[in-house]
């Protein structure tokens, strides 16, 4: 038997590439992609500890991110392809219209 | 025995998290992301999701990383990155804040250490996720549909091209 830790650990490091993934790429479509992996992250601990208490809470609670993420990603491409037909890119740092 | 399909499934899930991060060209973070998902759902069958997993499987390989693909492929002219660096400390700072950040989880995931629970056969199934979702969770799903309706009509609204008579004003 796998003990829980280690799926948490596994957990732990995903999240932190995604966050690395976040903070040092401009290209906005894999900033997107790394805010799928902490999303992807957050479900195997929600998976493990509904393994680990027995309860099946924490997979319906999946089922809910799935669904979040699912609109997310439709919403946050359709405004990337509206950012670039209007900007001609999609690198972040060139979009600073609300810049002080 | 477990063990044996754990850790090359982790293995790969942190090979294409790496992946995901470090590639140069959107279309391999893209591979690498489906290769970190469909880890996941291999981890998610170890820990008796079975319904999960095959909704991961279904849902992110097959729906979001196709979307991924579609609009990498939409916008492949010019969409990499500059060299210019508008922020020159911003990427030192990130390693260094996302290490104590990593281990600060470390420690509380390490720090969970119960027994697992026993559990019964049908753990996981559609069935007993489909029972939870319609009794306790009901609410909470009729709502997941509005979200999805919402979905629906923002993307309908941001793809639509703007008229050709009204010019393009908004931008």
């Amino acid at each position: 038997m796998v003990p829980a830790p280690a799926y948490l650990a596994l957990s732990a490091v995903l999240f932190t590439l995604g966050a690395v993934g976040v903070l040092v790429r401009r290209n906005a479509l894999i900033i997107f992609m790394a805010v799928e992996l902490m999303l992807n992250s957050v479900n195997l601990a929600f998976v493990t500890f509904a393994r680990q208490h027995g309860s099946i809470d924490g997979q319906v609670a999946v089922f809910f991110v799935l669904v979040v993420a699912a609109v997310e990603v439709v919403v946050g491409l359709a405004l990337i392809v509206d950012i670039f037909r209007s900007r001609e890119t999609v690198d972040i740092d060139d979009v600073d219209l609300l810049r002080g | 025995m477990e063990w044996a399909v754990f850790v090359p499934t982790a293995a790969l899930a942190l090979a294409g998290g790496v992946g995901v991060i470090a590639a140069r060209q959107p279309v391999h973070s893209a591979l690498a992301l489906l290769m970190v998902l469909a880890s996941l759902a291999v981890s998610y069958l170890l820990l008796a999701a079975q319904f999960i997993a095959v909704l991961q499987v279904i849902i992110y390989a097959g729906a979001i990383v196709v979307l991924f693909l579609f609009v990498i492929m939409l916008l492949h002219a010019r969409s990499g990155e500059g060299p210019r660096e508008k922020l020159p400390r911003q990427r030192a700072e990130a390693y260094v804040f996302a290490a104590l950040y990593l281990g600060v989880l470390l420690a509380a995931a390490l720090g969970a250490a119960a027994p697992l629970a026993s559990i019964a056969a049908e753990f996981g199934t559609a069935q007993q996720v489909g029972e939870s979702l319609f009794t306790t969770y009901l609410l909470p799903f009729e709502l997941a549909s509005v979200i999805l309706l919402v979905g629906i009509v923002a993307a309908t609204v941001l793809g639509r091209r703007p008229p050709e008579h009204a010019g393009r004003g908004k931008g």
